[in-house]
């Protein structure tokens, strides 16, 4: 079979061109081991980046959002006059649905102690609108932030919010640190 | 309450900071004297275990590896099937639909371009083994792996005949979306083919509606017309259909010897099997060898004008990079040439950066399209040019055979021939044969 005449010059190509595409392949291959630091990346929002500008809310290929806010509240004022809760001129500062800025009522907010109210989130009603978020960093201390969860985010290949984010706030982090938090030096 | 109250609760709020401690905290926490302590902040959970991933790479080794038993060997188009639809159930909709090979061209292209992306190790492994298997085995990534295909094939019930020369032309849409997908991943803005994706919707049974109806009307298609995103769009087939020519085995119709009986010519949906040919005829040779030759001059100046034609459409490419669009958008706004701001405006303005630097990156990505685009452009030309000349040769055939580059190897001819009715028919007797004794 080896001698039967057949190395013409066509098979000879053929073959190179066969161990060249196997050698790309592999060196491809190496390359990406080379430069990869042996763990996955995630989708994450870098809050101080953030604009709050509700893309989060429609654009994530999900139903519901993977983004929900987090509430850091080490560096949450409890003030009465919330502005990441209540809708700019509220008829009274209660928790009145009138008043209520987020769409949804995921933001519980309970009375501590004269003058200082607890804002909790409730992730499963929040839809990652950022409503609250963007009165909290307008006038209040950003203890409200939008983070990419985990347990729900499908780890795209392209994050569709990440592409109609207008901020570029979106980053792609090591998955053993996938989360940005707000707040977490301030408390230590 | 009044408005003048509550005007005057926000002028109070805004005058805390004045007296508080931090700029970035404008009230300082509060010292709670009932005792209250702060509820701790639930750590969100972890991202999906990093060995979810190698699991992933594991199956499709196997996958491909079974494919490769099924496919050349056992020669079962109801196996290779089962392995099909194994598959897109778990790459579809277990899986999700990501990570694929597909999109994991533009994390390799993203890799060679950007030193700060540190690529997956499944992504990696995702785009090297189907390659792999390609160059041993020819395209039985495509016929038992892939999802995408898979989705394809089952909705697949009155082929039409497509001429070679349309799919020629049609699958140049292919080789253009490749040359786009590698541009985009490597300029920066956007995960094109991951963003056109026709049928992750579905496998996540949701998604944005425009991309649904795309994939919707490719189902549709797909009933008549076999496959269409893999004959005509894939920007991943094109690679292997390429590696294919090249692969060590591969499909072939019959297990011994072809005796030209025509039997398979039908079977194929995908217009892979090619027949028999003779010379060309005397008189037609001559007019032949004058088009090969019109063909041969014309390629040069196909390349040139596809390279024209892409560098002049740099501006539109470079409108796909945010950072181009929020330049052109600032730079409206500050010439007064519209009136408001937008999201992207605002949040550049936010981050406090000089407009000047925002159109000096703007300039830089502009004329990195204008290569890229011209690049582009060229490489489609350079790909209609070799159709054309491809099209204009003859190859002498006394068999038929499988494309090696067009076949699928989803194993639908395997039973039309009769050479491989006699084998089955073979191995069935040795098995009862067997088992009578």
């Amino acid at each position: 079979m080896a001698n039967k005449e057949d190395v013409t010059r066509r098979k000879f190509l053929r073959e190179g061109l066969w161990g060249a595409c196997l050698a790309g392949a592999g060196t491809a291959a190496g390359l990406s081991v080379a430069r990869n630091n042996q763990d996955n990346t995630v989708w994450q929002i870098d809050p101080y980046k953030c604009i709050a500008c509700g893309n989060c809310a429609t654009y994530c290929v999900l139903e519901q959002s993977a983004v929900k806010c987090i509430q850091a509240y080490a560096i949450c004022g409890y003030c009465d006059l919330c502005t990441g809760y209540l809708v700019p001129e509220p008829k009274a500062l209660d928790t009145g649905a009138e008043n209520e800025l987020c769409p949804t009522g995921a933001i519980k907010r309970t009375y501590v102690e004269d003058p200082y109210y607890e804002y909790t989130i409730d992730e499963a009603l929040c839809n990652g609108c950022g409503k609250c978020v963007k009165g909290c960093v307008a006038f209040g201390n950003g203890s409200l932030f939008l983070q990419v969860r985990h347990d729900r985010c499908l780890n795209c290949n392209e994050c569709a919010i990440a592409a109609a984010c207008p901020s570029q706030a979106f980053t792609r982090v090591p998955a053993r640190q996938p989360y940005l938090l707000k707040g977490v030096d301030a408390k230590e | 309450m009044t408005r003048i109250a509550c005007t005057a609760m926000f002028t109070l709020a805004l005058a805390v900071p004045c007296l508080g401690a931090g700029s970035e905290m404008r009230f300082p926490p509060p010292e709670f004297e009932s005792g209250y302590q702060f509820p701790e902040t639930a750590r969100p959970p972890t991202a999906r275990p990093v060995v979810h991933e190698y699991i992933d790479v594991a199956l499709l080794a196997v996958v491909l590896l079974l494919a490769s038993y099924l496919i050349l060997q056992r020669r079962s188009r109801r196996a290779i099937f089962a392995l099909m639809i194994a598959a897109l159930l778990y790459f579809g909709f277990w899986r999700d639909g990501c990570i694929c090979p597909i999109g994991a061209i533009q994390n390799v292209t993203l890799t060679a371009f950007d030193s700060t992306y540190a690529i997956p190790l499944a992504a990696a492994a995702f785009f090297v083994i189907p390659l792999a298997f390609t160059l041993f085995h020819g395209r039985i990534f495509c016929g038992a792996a892939c999802p995408l295909g898979a989705i394809q094939d089952v909705v697949l019930i009155h082929p039409l005949r497509v001429p070679h020369w349309l799919e020629s032309g049609l699958r140049l849409l292919a080789y253009t979306y490749l040359g786009a997908g590698v541009l985009f991943a490597a300029i920066g803005g956007t995960f094109l083919i991951c963003r056109y994706d026709p049928f992750v919707g579905f496998f996540r049974m949701t998604g944005n509606w425009n991309i649904l109806i795309l994939g919707a009307s490719l189902l549709a298609i797909g009933l008549f017309v076999g496959r269409p995103y893999c004959r005509f769009l894939c920007p991943y087939g094109v690679i292997l259909r390429n590696l294919s020519r090249l692969s060590k085995r591969r499909v072939t119709i019959t297990p011994t010897e072809c005796i030209t009986c025509r039997l398979c010519e039908d079977a194929c949906p995908f217009g892979a099997i090619r027949t028999p040919t003779e010379d060309w005829p005397e008189g037609e040779y001559q007019i032949a060898k004058r088009r090969l030759a019109f063909f041969l001059v014309l390629l040069p100046i196909l390349i040139a004008a596809g390279g024209w034609g892409g560098y002049a459409l740099k501006e539109r490419l470079a409108r796909m990079h945010p950072r181009v669009r929020t330049a052109e958008r600032v730079f409206l706004e500050e010439t007064g040439q519209v009136t408001g701001t937008t999201n992207a405006s605002d949040a550049f303005r936010t981050t406090g950066q000089a407009s000047a630097m925002l159109y000096q990156d703007a300039t830089a990505i502009r004329s990195r399209f204008a290569l890229g685009g011209a690049l582009l452009g060229g490489f489609v030309g350079l790909v209609a040019g070799g159709k054309l000349i491809a099209l204009s040769v003859r190859r002498r055939r006394a068999e038929y055979e499988a494309d090696p580059a067009d076949c699928l190897a989803c194993g639908r001819c395997y039973q039309y021939c009769p050479k491989e009715q006699e084998r089955r028919k073979q191995r069935r007797d040795a098995r009862s044969g067997r088992g009578n004794r």
